[in-house]
């Protein structure tokens, strides 16, 4: 009986904690989106309600993360504008397609009009046939797989896995950086491998001899000499790396040990490198990245989200951030186009926003002038940045 | 025939296809009055499969005693196995047809999986076996997950490296797409079929239990030595248990593959053993009745605890070790009898208690 008690006693502290600890971690999303409770009074039916699904728990936390932070703070400024108001809801989905329809299914009870999300692929193919048979618009941040975007009611923001990979080898070529590459790449990443096939395949096209083509997987993502090597033994003179951030610090690092200095090349997924806790930044001179969004970029829209992401969650915005925020406007945007309002239901929105999706401009922190066509995917210009001397240029 | 009358192993089933029935009821009846929400209506699938799965399990962990550690493993041979089947004869066959095909090829590849993990594993014992057992979990993950399949004019082309490889002419298309997975089957899985599969678990493990072959196999579980001294083939009675317990998760993995549109080989990981695992330790290990109830409610918790936002899985796991204690310490135990006995004397005509519900 005792330790029963005990026991009791124990619970109920952790209950309080875990109490505590959740109050406190929503203040900052109540900070920002101040016009949160202001428009709540939804007496007059005008306010938006927007889902958002991605994995804020678990190996993809970083991502969902970074997306529910741009799109709170994107948000709360569209509240204080003033005009049509918004309400989000960010769901965790785990990184697990079918915690993301669970996901989806509690935001419908909700009352979701609109979903911003998923954050990753496989999860938002699974949702996507759910939003397809409700008819509910869907516009995906960073599902970058070509299936995410299968169904009319779905769009994207950031480019897809081929595009990149074919942009990236293009721009290789292009710019005559190498003739002998290779290639590292996650298999057992989606995004990763979407990239790596079809850099493969426009290099062939554009001439680029792929001479090395290296995988690793999750499980052993910390020891890459043995593909390095390869690349070196082969005599790359570019290394194309497909992959995050946290492993190209290790490559830098392990590289470098083995005094291999080849071009690197890295997608969008590389960008939050120099952010690397313990990482010696001076390793990443010279390395190339294709993004459409850095959070070094100097203009005034970026430099003023930067700011607001760092007030409200003590770090720099990633891509991720960047993607989530420009959804966020671009669905305004497209429900100012298409005069929708609150009192609408889903389905009529979706329909709505599915037309007016393909007639909006929309100059966001990933692009300028991006626009959609109907098959849900968006026309930006990919920017090619340089490291030089810790900071991003433009090359 | 009263029901007193039969025999009190029939009478305990009797009573597991019972709870099954009145849940199957009770969800129809809140689905036609409009309560149920989309958040519970979309789990209903997934719960049938978990079911199964705890159901399965309990064969090779309750009933033949061995520690299995990769039992997401058939899982994801069934679910694989059923979607690919599902995807390649979708256009040709009705729907129902290709369902019915796809489960009976999810339920016999993750048998013959079964087989071949057998022969070595079950030589071995105890927690050799469970380690064992968990390589082969990983190892089926690994090679799913680096498994590309495609479909053009000249037939199948399988290939271990990636995509390109496959050299598919332009009518071609990929099936499996490795580390993506696979995506496009057809979404026919219902709640009535995953009862239906549900009560056809139950008969196919409760009748194997109150058989001769259930009785050779608790008695290996019971006392190895003492089976062996009686003639009991152990290494038989194990592949049975074992195989019919990948079956039957072969089964619930199909199931669970069409009610999702896409399926990648990370889902069915350690992770995902370990949770079948839980539901049947927290139903009670051997307890049929006890993992189908757990196993249900286990998998709609973290739905209930959204609520609770970032601290979900922490609220998760606390219920799970507050859930535990009640069934298994000693101390509640007792509390509990004591409780249960006033009630009894209160009540003189009332049921007999039953506090092992999860």
């Amino acid at each position: 009986m005792k330790k029963f008690l005990s026991f009791m006693l124990a619970l109920c502290l952790v209950v309080s904690l875990a109490a505590c600890g959740s109050t406190s971690s929503s203040t900052p999303a109540a900070d920002n989106a101040p016009a949160d409770g202001a428009a709540g009074p939804a007496a007059t039916g005008t306010v938006i309600r927007i889902g958002g699904i991605g994995p804020v728990t678990g190996s993809a936390a970083e991502y969902g993360l970074a997306v529910r932070g741009g799109a709170e703070i994107a948000v709360a400024e569209l509240n204080a504008r003033g005009g049509q108001q918004y309400e989000l809801k960010f769901e965790d989905d785990e990184h697990d397609p079918e915690k993301a329809v669970n996901a989806y299914n509690s935001l419908k009870d909700w009352g979701m009009q609109v979903l911003m999300g998923t954050v990753t692929s496989a999860p938002s193919i699974a949702v996507e046939a759910e939003t397809a048979a409700d008819n509910m618009f869907q516009l995906t941040p960073s599902g970058s797989a070509e299936d995410c975007i299968k169904e009319p009611n779905a769009f994207r923001m950031c480019f897809s896995d081929p595009e990149q990979g074919a942009l990236s080898a293009d721009y290789i070529a292009e710019k005559g950086l190498a003739t002998k590459v290779a290639v590292i790449y996650d298999s057992s990443d989606s995004y990763s491998s979407g990239i790596h096939d079809a850099f493969i395949a426009e290099a062939k096209v554009k001439g680029l001899e792929v001479v090395a083509d290296e995988a690793f997987t999750a499980d052993s993502n910390k020891d890459f000499n043995v593909q390095l090597g390869k690349a070196k033994s082969a005599g790359a003179e570019l290394l194309f790396m497909p992959f995050y951030y946290s492993e190209a610090a290790l490559v830098l690092q392990q590289a470098n040990a083995m005094d291999y200095a080849p071009v690197f090349f890295g997608c969008d997924g590389m960008d939050g490198l120099l952010a690397v806790e313990n990482f010696d930044a001076s390793l990443a001179e010279g390395l190339m990245l294709m993004t459409p969004f850095t959070a070094a970029a100097t203009d005034e829209m970026t430099v003023s989200f930067v700011t607001k992401y760092k007030e409200a969650y003590g770090q720099e915005p990633n891509q991720f951030a960047a993607d989530a925020y420009d959804c966020i406007y671009a669905i305004d945007a497209a429900i100012q186009k298409a005069g929708v309002t609150g009192d609408m239901d889903a389905s009529a929105i979706c329909d709505a926003l599915k037309g007016a999706f393909t007639e909006i401009e929309l100059d966001g922190l990933t692009g300028k002038g991006i626009t959609w066509d109907v098959s849900g995917a968006p026309t930006k210009s990919p920017l090619v940045f340089v490291i030089e001397n810790g900071a991003y240029e433009a090359a | 025939m009263k029901i007193k009358s039969l025999n009190p192993n029939f009478r305990r089933s009797l009573v597991t296809y019972g709870i099954v029935a009145a849940a199957f009821i009770f969800i129809q009846i809140l689905s036609g009055a409009g309560l149920l929400t989309s958040s519970l209506s979309g789990q209903l699938v997934p719960i049938c499969a978990y079911v199964i799965m705890a159901i399965s399990l309990n064969l090779t962990v309750g009933i033949l005693g061995e520690l299995s550690l990769g039992h997401a493993g058939f899982m994801s041979v069934g679910a694989f196995m059923g979607a690919f089947v599902s995807v390649c004869i979708k256009d040709a066959l009705p729907g129902w047809l290709t369902l019915a095909l796809a489960l009976l090829a999810g339920t016999a590849a993750a048998a013959v999986v079964g087989v071949l993990i057998g022969i070595p594993v079950l030589r071995l014992q105890g927690d050799y076996l469970a380690i064992v057992t968990l390589a082969f979990g990983e190892i089926i993950k690994n090679l799913l997950n680096s498994f590309y399949i495609g479909r053009d004019a000249a037939g199948f082309h399988i290939s271990f490296q990636d995509a390109p490889s496959l050299n598919l002419d332009e009518t071609g298309e990929i099936i499996i797409n490795g580390a993506q997975g696979i995506t496009g089957m057809p979404r026919s899985a219902s709640f009535t079929l995953g009862v239906v599969l549900i009560l056809i678990t139950l008969f196919v493990v409760q009748n194997l239990v109150d058989s001769r072959t259930g009785r050779a196999v608790m008695s290996i579980r019971d006392n190895r030595i003492a089976a062996e001294s009686v003639g009991i083939n152990i290494t038989k009675y194990k592949m049975i248990a074992f195989t019919v317990s990948a079956a039957l998760a072969g089964l619930a993995g199909s199931m669970y593959a069409h009610n999702f549109s896409t399926l990648v080989a990370r889902k069915f990981d350690y992770n995902t053993s370990i949770l079948v695992l839980v539901f049947i330790v927290v139903g009670g290990l051997g307890n049929i009745r006890g993992s189908v109830i757990a196993a249900a409610a286990l998998t709609v918790l973290p739905e209930l605890l959204r609520g609770f936002s970032d601290y979900r899985m922490l609220v998760y796991a606390v219920v799970l070790i507050v859930m535990m204690l009640f069934n298994q310490s000693p101390q509640i135990a007792a509390w509990r009898r004591k409780w249960a006995a006033k009630l009894k004397s209160r009540k003189p005509d009332g049921k007999k208690p039953d506090g092992k519900e999860a």
